[in-house]
């Protein structure tokens, strides 16, 4: 039965390729081809768009649904899944390239949405999201909505976020009678109580890569009341990666890091991190939430049943955690279906498929999501409440907001390595300084 | 009259499918290259290239990363081809001697040479994981304290020149196993004669007949040694630090996660000499070592 299922769909997918192949990409041909069919029903009959997405478990449920998608409009959807880097990679090469091709696809607001609006990549969104009332875009999380805006211009829908939260293991606390840290200084007492290096167990853990932590330490950063830069790119900004608050929040982070971490941990980007910590071999872990599963899931983790999830500690300057929308889909600006296009994104972020996403373990950035039952019910009770509530209060940017964002976080990464491999954090952080001084003003120039 | 024209020209037309392949896929690029390496280009649509001359050229000299990076390519490649040379024609006698089980070695001695570069490095860097790679392990069962391999500024490079070692010398191996069943068999007879021990047979016979095999087998591992991308992109991506960002990561580094492809380009064309230059001077070493004998 089930196979006399999959091969019809198969027969349908086979048989729109090819009306779309005979027709010859033109839409106005494709719809009087398809004169059996009421137009209506099927109103991108003999349609494709394609889609570049990263791999992850949003697009695995995406394309679970895919199928009904596709019988409901006729359109046929090429979703092609990638790792992080290659995405970014293929983007920008198909992007500059002017090509037609992706129709749609996934970015991550905080990291390219300068340079995109910059380039005129995205086509803007604002009439879109007006047409249809049941989407409710108002419903959308109000500080994501703003991150993917430029210019006075939506540019993208915002799918999943990130909260920046901390991980810990119940049964240690409860075994030393601990409570679970408030304040960074706390975390780190209950670190330094924690390392036992000589029985495998380290205080702590977290992204060590030069690249990779710099979204780490934003947390921290901003926790002490520092940032990496002060200003609007546009008007003029002042790097402060070397101001005493700054380096305060480099410097807790790198001594987390040097004192209590396991060996190896300069190599380290979240897998490897998530991965120690899944090991049980790390009392405490700070990381985005969305990757709870890495150490929850039986499947990957030893300590599956052991973990537990609190707000990120409080710093000098309050509590301060990140909260971004990590990753927002899409139109490029070049693509002839732009109808079409727009026709999936709704679909794939209307408040059905948010809900199904977000119960397999992506949290969304739909308040209504939140609000109901179903929407947490799936989640480890602390995690989700740490997440709503980092989604109150949290900082909506994680890195260095210019246009050359790669650049910039390696110049930034360097100022924790070199405090962990124990040369002067103060010269570190004004090399640093200086570098990302250049880096904006170069691309202010741009 | 036609036919007379073709007779004449014959030499054009027949080497014509050579000339258009090289202009095609290498003089064009190269030019391409030295091209873009004079302007300064983000692929970004609404800035165009702008022209900076020898910028790229200049901030690449006087930057630290750059110099940096030359040290770590020749260190890697000088240490790795000292040992896999000598480690090299070290087994290459020994294998080549009847033994049981001899095509068994040889076959062997293949696999990690056959593997792609990306697989090895995915198992080497299961090996090289501090806490619970078998690198570490081996240490522990021998009561020695664990490394941290891959994780640490000083280690990153020699951890690297191990794997390749492990990959690569195998191909020494092969090339001057066939340079040993080449060699003639009647100096071996007369140092017999005068009762020559099996080392001064070695060393005054073998290895002077074998040198311009050996030599050959040293350009071809130096070339793709200067040219090592994939075992350290996908294991280090030049980390820690930038302790293993040889000048190939950073070409990488400096294109795809910066995109300044002017400075990437002027990057590769200063690679590109030096790489020349090494090469030229090997095969002036190989000529002279050639009209020896």
């Amino acid at each position: 039965m089930k196979l006399a299922k999959k091969s019809l769909i198969a027969c349908a997918a086979a048989a729109l390729l090819l009306t779309s192949a005979c027709g010859g990409g033109g839409s106005g041909q494709a719809e009087n081809k398809g004169g059996a069919e009421p137009a209506k029903a099927k109103p991108f009959e003999g349609k494709k768009i394609t889609v570049f997405v990263q791999n992850h478990p949003w697009t695995d449920t995406i394309k679970a649904a895919l199928p009904e998608f596709e019988a409901a409009t006729g359109m046929k959807v090429d979703i092609q899944g990638f790792s992080d880097t290659q995405l970014q990679q293929k983007l920008a090469v198909q992007l500059t390239s002017r090509s037609e091709s992706p129709d749609v696809f996934m970015f991550r607001p905080y990291m390219d949405r300068i340079q995109y609006a910059k380039n005129g990549w995205l086509s803007p969104l604002d009439d879109n999201v007006k047409k249809n009332p049941n989407y409710e875009f108002g419903d959308f999380l109000k500080s994501a909505v703003d991150e993917n805006t430029a210019d006075g211009k939506l540019l993208g829908i915002p799918i999943f976020a990130d909260q920046f939260v901390l991980y810990y293991r119940k049964d240690l606390l409860e075994k030393h009678g601990m409570a679970v840290p408030k304040t960074l200084d706390e975390l780190k007492e209950a670190a330094k109580k924690l390392h036992d290096p000589a029985n495998e167990m380290y205080g702590f853990v977290a992204r060590g890569e030069r690249n990779s932590l710099v979204v780490g330490v934003s947390s921290y950063l901003f926790a002490q009341g520092g940032d990496f830069l002060k200003g609007d790119l546009s008007s003029g900004a002042t790097a402060t990666v070397n101001t005493p608050e700054a380096i305060s929040g480099f410097q807790i982070y790198a001594d987390l890091l040097r004192n209590y971490a396991p060996q190896g941990v300069l190599n380290m980007a979240w897998p490897q991190a998530a991965g120690i910590f899944a090991q049980g071999k790390a009392a405490f872990f700070t990381e985005t939430g969305s990757v709870y599963q890495n150490v929850t899931d039986p499947k990957k983790s030893l300590v599956s049943d052991k973990v537990g999830f609190a707000m990120f500690p409080a710093g000098s300057n309050g509590v301060k955690p990140f909260n971004v929308a990590a990753w927002s889909l899409g139109i490029n600006a070049n693509t002839k279906n732009k109808d079409a296009s727009w026709a999936f994104i709704e679909w794939a972020t209307n408040k059905e498929n948010v809900l199904k996403i977000q119960r397999n373990g992506v949290p969304g950035l739909r308040n209504s999501v939140w609000d109901k039952k179903e929407g947490t019910e799936t989640y480890p009770q602390d995690l989700a409440a740490a997440i709503k509530e980092t989604m109150k209060v949290g900082i909506g940017h994680n890195v260095p907001q210019v246009i050359s964002v790669g650049e910039a976080r390696d110049a930034v990464g360097t100022i924790v390595v070199k405090a962990v491999l124990g040369e002067d954090i103060k010269a570190a952080a004004d090399k640093a300084n200086a570098e990302l001084q250049a880096i904006i003003d170069k691309d202010k120039a741009k | 009259m036609s036919s007379t024209w073709i007779d004449r020209n014959i030499k054009w037309i027949f080497s014509l499918p050579a000339v258009i392949f090289i202009l095609v896929m290498v003089a064009f690029p190269i030019a391409y290259t030295v091209r873009i390496s004079l302007y300064e280009w983000s692929m970004s649509a609404s800035t165009p290239p702008k022209w900076v001359g020898l910028g790229n050229y200049a901030g690449l000299l006087t930057g630290d990363r750059f110099w940096a990076s030359v040290g770590r390519t020749f260190f890697h490649t000088g240490v790795s081809i000292v040992i896999e040379t000598i480690l090299g024609i070290l087994i290459a006698v020994l294998v080549s001697r009847k033994f049981k089980g001899q095509k068994t070695t040889k076959t062997l001695l293949m696999l990690p040479m056959v593997a792609t570069p990306v697989s090895i490095s995915l198992v080497w860097l299961l090996i090289y994981e501090p806490s619970i790679g078998l690198a570490n392990q081996i240490l522990k069962a021998l009561s020695l304290k664990p490394l941290p391999w891959l994780g640490s500024v000083d280690l990153v490079l020699p951890s690297l020149i191990l794997v390749d070692v492990w990959q690569w010398t195998p191909m020494i191996v092969l090339i001057v196993v066939a340079g040993l069943t080449t060699l003639p068999t009647d100096p071996y007879e007369s140092a017999s004669v005068d009762g020559a021990t099996a080392a001064q047979k070695f060393f005054h016979i073998t290895l002077p007949l074998l040198m311009p095999t050996i030599l050959t087998a040293v350009i071809l591992r130096l070339i793709d040694l200067l040219k090592t991308f994939d075992t350290i992109y996908a294991t280090t991506q030049g980390g820690p630090n930038y302790a293993s960002e040889t000048l190939n990561i950073m070409v990488f580094n400096e294109a795809f996660t910066y995109f300044k492809f002017g400075s990437a380009s002027a990057l590769m064309m200063l690679f590109f000499l030096l790489i020349m230059v090494v090469i030229i001077a090997l095969i002036a070493l190989k000529k002279r070592l050639g009209g020896l004998h």
